[in-house]
This record gives C-alpha cells, sequence and structure tokens, in this order.
C-alpha cells in the first residue's frame, strides 16, 4: 500500500518523466532491435495511460493534486510576504481529463507506428520525437506555472514539426514543417511577451498566484490579447487555420492524430487562460462572444474548404479545424455566460457539450486520420481522385472508416452525436442562430464524408490497385480497433463519460477560487 | 450506468435508440421475408442496365472524387473565389492574419476601457 | 523617460521582426524576422528585471558592499527562453535547406500546398 501512496503521490511528475527519460533511452534500445526497441517504447505508453487513469480516479474522487518540485511552495520573508516561488504542477479534473486524451492518442499512434513507419533510417528518433511530443502535452495540461507552459510549448511544437517534416525527401514535408515552425514560434514568442507583461506587474509567474492578484488593468488586458490570440492560433480557429491543412497532410498519419491531440493541449490552455487565470476579473462576455465568432467561422469556413478537397488528409484536417469550432463555441457559451444566472441555467450545459466533444473529435478523428493513413500504406497515394474499390479488400478499414464518419457527422448512437445534442440544445437557449449553423455544418461535413466513402471504398474493383489493395497489418489493425472500440461506447454510455469524466472538467474549469486557494491558500 | 444523458432541455438514451433501430430492422425483415419467393438470384441481378450499350470499363464506371458535388461547387463558385484566392499557402499571410486577429481583439479589449 | 527607452528598443525590434515575417518574400528573411521577435522578447524581459533604477548584475562575484542585486528570476527566464530560440532557429534553418534543396527557391508565394 506504501508503494502505491508513493506512486500516486508522484504521479503528476512520474507521468511526464517516464515518457521524457524514456525518449532519450530509445535510440540506445534500438541498437538492440526493432523488437526490443518498439515493445519498450509501447510499454512505456502503457504504463503512462495506466498512471494516467489512476491518478484520475483519484482527482475525480478526492480533489486536485498539487504538487511541488522540492520543498513547500512559498518562501516567507521576515516581513511576512510570503509567494510560491516553486515550480508546481496543479492537476485538476479538466488536466486529467486532458492528460487522458493525450495518453490514450499517444498510445494508439505509437502501436499503429510499429507497421506503418517502415522507413530505413531515424526509427528510433521517431519514437524519441514521439515520447517528448507526449511529454510537451502532458507539461502544458499539468503545469501550475506561467512560464513552464510556455517551455512546454515550445518543446511541443518543435517535436511536432520534426516529425511533421519525418518524411524529409518529399519537399512538401519541409513545406508544411517550416510553415507550421514560423508560426508557431510567432505565437509562443507572443506567448513569452504576454507572460513578462504580467510578470512585469505581479513579480510572479505561478498561475495561481498571477490569478489571485490580477486587477485587468491595461497591460493585463494585452496579455489577455496575446495569450487568447496565440493559443487560439495554436489549435487553429478560423482565420489563423492556414497552417493546419499543410502541417497535417505533410505529417505521417499516426502524427497527424497526436497532432490533433498536440492542438487540444493548445485549446485547454486557452481556456485555462480565460478560465482561471482571468475568469470573473475580465470582461467575460466580450472575450467570451470572440471565442464564440472564432468558433462559428472555424465551423463553417472550415466545413466548406472541406468539400472540394482532392487529397484524403488536407480535407480530414478542414474537419479537424471544423470541429474545433464545436469545442469552441460550446466553451465560449460558458465563458459568456460566466457569473450570470444564465451559466447555471445552460451555459454548463455547453462548456460540458463542448469538453465533450474535446474526447470525443480525438478518438473519431484519431481513427479517421489512422484509416487515411491505412489508405495511404497500401496504395501510396493521398489523391481521392486515384482511389476507388478499397472496400472490397480492405473491409475492416472500411468498417472502422464508416464508424468515424458517421461519428463525425453526428449520427446517433455514436459519440459524436451526443456531445453535439449537448452544444445544439444549451446553445439555442443561448442564440438560436448559433445551434442552426452548428447543425447546417452537421450535414455539410455528412455530405463531405459520403464523397470519401464512394470514392475510396465504393466502386468497382480497380485494376492498378489489383493485389495492392490488401488489408492492414495487425498492429495498424489493433490502433483502429482500439479507437473504434472507445467511440463506440462512448457512443453508447454517453452519461458514463458526462458523469465521471466531464461534469468534474468543466466544473473545475469553472470554479476558479478552488484552483487558486490550492496554492495561496484560504481566501 | 444506463441513466440517459441530461441535456438540459431534454435528454438522450442511446441504448432506447439501439433498441428500436433492432425493432425497425426486425420488421423489415418480416416484410422482407413476406415478399416473393419465386425470383431467383441469379448473376444478372447486381449488373449495371445500360440500355444494350456495351458496359464501359472498370475505371471509367468509378465516379471519382473529383466529379462529385461539382454542380455544388459550381453554384457556390462566388462563394468559393475568394475564398480559394485567401489560402493562398503563403506563410507571410499566415503571419499577417495572425497579427490581424491580435489587432482587432485589442481594439474589442482595450479600447472600452479608454474612452 | 531615459528608463523606458530599452521598453521602447525591445518594442521596436519585435515590430520590425512582424515586418519581417509579413513583408518579406524571402523564407529566409522571414526565419530572421522570427529570430528578431524573440530578441525582443528577450531584451523585454532582461529589462524587467531592472525596474527601479540602480540595481546591478546578480553576479556574486560582482556583488557591491550596499545597494540591490537584481532578480535573478527575468535572467533565468531569458537563459531558457534562448536556449528555446537556438533550437527553434535551428530547426527552421534546416527545413528551409532542406525545401531549397528540393524545389530550387526560397520564395513564399511557391508553395505547392495550397487551396
Amino acid at each position: 500500500m506504501m508503494f502505491m501512496d508513493w506512486i500516486l503521490h508522484n504521479a503528476p511528475v512520474l507521468i511526464l518523466a517516464l515518457p521524457l527519460l524514456a525518449a532519450f533511452a530509445t535510440p540506445l534500445v534500438g541498437k538492440l532491435g526493432k523488437w526490443p526497441r518498439n515493445v519498450f517504447v509501447v510499454s512505456v505508453a502503457v504504463i503512462v495511460e495506466a498512471l494516467v487513469i489512476y491518478l484520475a480516479s483519484d482527482v475525480i474522487a478526492n480533489g486536485m493534486h498539487t504538487y511541488v518540485f522540492g520543498a513547500a511552495s512559498g518562501i516567507l520573508l521576515p516581513s511576512g510576504y510570503s509567494v510560491p516561488v516553486r515550480i508546481i504542477f496543479q492537476v485538476d479534473a479538466m488536466s486529467v481529463f486532458m492528460a487522458i486524451i493525450s495518453a490514450t492518442v499517444t498510445l494508439a499512434g505509437i502501436v499503429y507506428s510499429w507497421a506503418f513507419v517502415t522507413d530505413k533510417q531515424g526509427q528510433s528518433k521517431y519514437y524519441t520525437l514521439l515520447l517528448m511530443m507526449a511529454v510537451g502535452m502532458f507539461g502544458m495540461e499539468f503545469t501550475g506555472d506561467l512560464f513552464n507552459m510556455f517551455v512546454f510549448l515550445e518543446i511541443l511544437s518543435i517535436a511536432s514539426c520534426a516529425l511533421v517534416a519525418f518524411r524529409i525527401s518529399f519537399s512538401e514535408s519541409s513545406e508544411g514543417a517550416l510553415k507550421y515552425m514560423v508560426v508557431s514560434a510567432v505565437g509562443a514568442l507572443f506567448v513569452l511577451i504576454a507572460i513578462a507583461l504580467l510578470y512585469g506587474q505581479y513579480n510572479v509567474l505561478n498561475l495561481a498566484a498571477v490569478g489571485s492578484a490580477i486587477q485587468f488593468t491595461a497591460l493585463d488586458k494585452i496579455a489577455l490579447v496575446l495569450l487568447v490570440s496565440a493559443f487560439a492560433m495554436k489549435c487553429g480557429a478560423v482565420p489563423m487555420h492556414m497552417w493546419t491543412p499543410d502541417a497535417y497532410s505533410a505529417a505521417p498519419a499516426p502524427i497527424t492524430m497526436v497532432l490533433v491531440s498536440a492542438s487540444q493541449a493548445s485549446m485547454y490552455a486557452l481556456f485555462r487562460i480565460a478560465f482561471t487565470l482571468y475568469g470573473v476579473s475580465m470582461n467575460t462576455g466580450a472575450v467570451g462572444w470572440f471565442i464564440i465568432i472564432l468558433g462559428v467561422l472555424s465551423m463553417f469556413i472550415g466545413v466548406t474548404m472541406a468539400l472540394p478537397q482532392k487529397d484524403i488528409k488536407r480535407l480530414m484536417a478542414y474537419h479537424a479545424i471544423s470541429q474545433s469550432g464545436y469545442m469552441l463555441l460550446g466553451v465560449g457559451v460558458g465563458l459568456a455566460t460566466l457569473g450570470s444566472s444564465a451559466f447555471n441555467e445552460y451555459g454548463l450545459t455547453a462548456m460540458k457539450g463542448g469538453i465533450f466533444h474535446i474526447i470525443n473529435h480525438a478518438m473519431y478523428k484519431g481513427l479517421l486520420f489512422l484509416t487515411a493513413g491505412a489508405i495511404y500504406y497500401r496504395l501510396n497515394t493521398r489523391n481521392l481522385n486515384k482511389m476507388g474499390g478499397l472496400g472490397h479488400t480492405m473491409k475492416w478499414t472500411a468498417a472502422f472508416f464508416i464508424i468515424g464518419a458517421l461519428a463525425i457527422a453526428g449520427i446517433p448512437p455514436f459519440n459524436g452525436f451526443a456531445s453535439k445534442v449537448l452544444i445544439y440544445e444549451s446553445v439555442f437557449r443561448f442564440s438560436p442562430l448559433l445551434s442552426i449553423i452548428a447543425m447546417l455544418v452537421s450535414v455539410l461535413t455528412l455530405a463531405s464524408f459520403v464523397k470519401v466513402f464512394h470514392s475510396a471504398f465504393m466502386g468497382p474493383r480497380l485494376p492498378e490497385y489489383e493485389g495492392v489493395a490488401k488489408e492492414v497489418p495487425w498492429p495498424m489493425f489493433v490502433a483502429m480497433a482500439l479507437l473504434a472500440a472507445i467511440v463506440v461506447a462512448m457512443g453508447l454510455f454517453p452519461n458514463l463519460i458526462v458523469d465521471n469524466l466531464v461534469t468534474p472538467a468543466a466544473q473545475a474549469l469553472a470554479g476558479r477560487a478552488d484552483y487558486l486557494n490550492a496554492v495561496m491558500g484560504g481566501a | 450506468m444506463f441513466g440517459p444523458l441530461e441535456t438540459g432541455a431534454g435528454y438522450w438514451t442511446p441504448l432506447v435508440w439501439v433498441g428500436s433501430m433492432v425493432v425497425v430492422v426486425l420488421v423489415t425483415l418480416v416484410i422482407r421475408g413476406l415478399g416473393e419467393r419465386t425470383a431467383k438470384n441469379t448473376h444478372m441481378k447486381g449488373d449495371p442496365f445500360m440500355s444494350g450499350n456495351p458496359e464501359v470499363s472498370k475505371e471509367n464506371s468509378h465516379v471519382r472524387a473529383g466529379n462529385i458535388y461539382w454542380g455544388f461547387l459550381k453554384a457556390m463558385e462566388p462563394y468559393y473565389k475568394p475564398l480559394m484566392k485567401w489560402h493562398n499557402g503563403n506563410v507571410n499571410d499566415y503571419v499577417l492574419m495572425f497579427i490581424m486577429v491580435i489587432a482587432v481583439l485589442l481594439l474589442a479589449i482595450v479600447l472600452p476601457g479608454v474612452f | 523617460m531615459i528608463a523606458n527607452i530599452p521598453y521602447i528598443a525591445a518594442m521596436a525590434m519585435v515590430v520590425i521582426g512582424i515586418y519581417a515575417c509579413v513583408f518579406r518574400r524571402n523564407l529566409i528573411k522571414v526565419i530572421l524576422g522570427v529570430a528578431l521577435i524573440e530578441s525582443g522578447a528577450n531584451m523585454f524581459l532582461i529589462t524587467l528585471g531592472y525596474r527601479g533604477l540602480g540595481s546591478i548584475a546578480p553576479i556574486y562575484t560582482n556583488a557591491p558592499a550596499t545597494g540591490n542585486m537584481t532578480l535573478p528570476i527575468p535572467q533565468a527566464l531569458t537563459l531558457t527562453s534562448i536556449v528555446i530560440g537556438v533550437a527553434v532557429l535551428a530547426l527552421m534553418i534546416s527545413f528551409a535547406v532542406s525545401y531549397y534543396k528540393k524545389t530550387g527557391t526560397l520564395d513564399t508565394r511557391k508553395g505547392v500546398l495550397k487551396e
């Protein structure tokens, strides 16, 4: 029992330290051969997933974990002035919710890569960078410190960009990676300037300490603008979305799936900044409406741009933008109504819908990107015009694609419908027009995936792919089956997920005082 | 565990929905079973009917992705033309859009406090 | 006024960097723009350490008998940020080299990933 307590106490740091150490050990283990290395990486991912779930069960049952590196969090000056100076990890229900997504997606990505990554060179480095991406995501989700958030954001960006350019022999890989790197570097530097502005005023970097002291002065407003815009750009909101299709289509398929989760980590940072750092001290109506407008633009422009696409992964990338719009809309309505009586009437439900959509989107969009990767693995093309008749030979891939496509279009009984119905019904009471746009976007999403399904899987067997289009190897099958099972299970039992994971997460995000008091102590 | 998902204005129970779908499928099967039994399941049944013309080759009979929704995209051209021009793949414009969003939000957040 | 000059210089560097990112068509110049923004941000952080004139750099052997040393946190942050910046710039330039080798151009308008 002592051991389990020790594990639980140190879980927040173990979840980061384990993949970090494993990342740098992977090239060494890789010297032993392909099998030992893959078993090593997969087992690390499984252990991390188990740790995250163990931590999540405790956080949801017993409340927030505050992990302080070194001694107690504060220094007490002789004058009686106390301030938290150490590096702090603060893990509340929202953080573990995001960590579950990141851990699951990373695990599926690593299992899938086992068969997918057959390049002659750099396989060990691929896994190193993939584990570093996991570290970046967990770090952003767990940290209670503004500067650490910037550091983990940059770790995440560097690892993602390097992986986007993994197939460097194609010129489009370096092009997509370079564009992604330029925009994310500019965005991260604006985050740094905003953090410096906050530090200049309050002389602390701890998120809770800044949050409890914040005055919403003119400089705070500028910092808010920079932070919100930069994180909205990193999560691919229209009109700052153009890097998304470039990077997503250039990256190998499992990396694209993890990139979706990485952009959701930025979305978590956006929500954390808006709800916890500023909260009711700012003009929640204006910022909430800004996020809603970004969300509606993302939904509509994303889906209409997806319709004419001819590259399967570019099409799915535009859908990723469009689905992020739902999350921004749901949580934006929660932010716009924060502190008013409307929040308890429908604002919290809208937030639940938006947050539930995050996990749903990570699972079904991951599944869809993996099926796109399976097609690429067999046909060596992403061009939809060259595909056809794959349903004859790739039956399981076709079945998984149908599950993912129905889920993303919000067809009952899959999980996409459960979160969308929460968003529709609560947003309708906020503003009926927004809800109608959201439904229209769902219709267009279905139309677009009907096009993909028809052109890739239906039709006669094409002679050029005779003997090539076979079912995928078993690791890719296992990864897709895992995600498909999650999609179906979450669709059949949405109340379990919402009651046990999503509602605590939404309340943790909205309940700012708990987060601040955990570090600052008392009122 | 099998309770409904409360949505604030109503509720959603997927298991009831799945159950009713199963009932619908059963009814469909019953109606199908009442049908004509003498029809033979011949090989010709699924073949395309081309009014006596020879069947086109496999590659040509498949409707490719570029042709799907051609009419919709043609009708929506006034909407799509500027949109495609906007997505020009130029990294300068990516940064420019980011700066413009910052500028708009700055005006929306900071200006009300100044005046 | 004299105390504000470092802030003005830092922000000027950020603005010049943004200008380079938005209006220069050569990818290397865009990368240089990012480097300028980064230098501006670092300079801003360092300047924040010297609010309240009269304090000196926090180097132990240099410590005066009387007077103030600045808080070392901004210095630590800047050091971290410089290290990250080196990695980011190196990665960007290596992408640019690889891109130039494949396509023979560094013009931002000539990308193939668009629409």
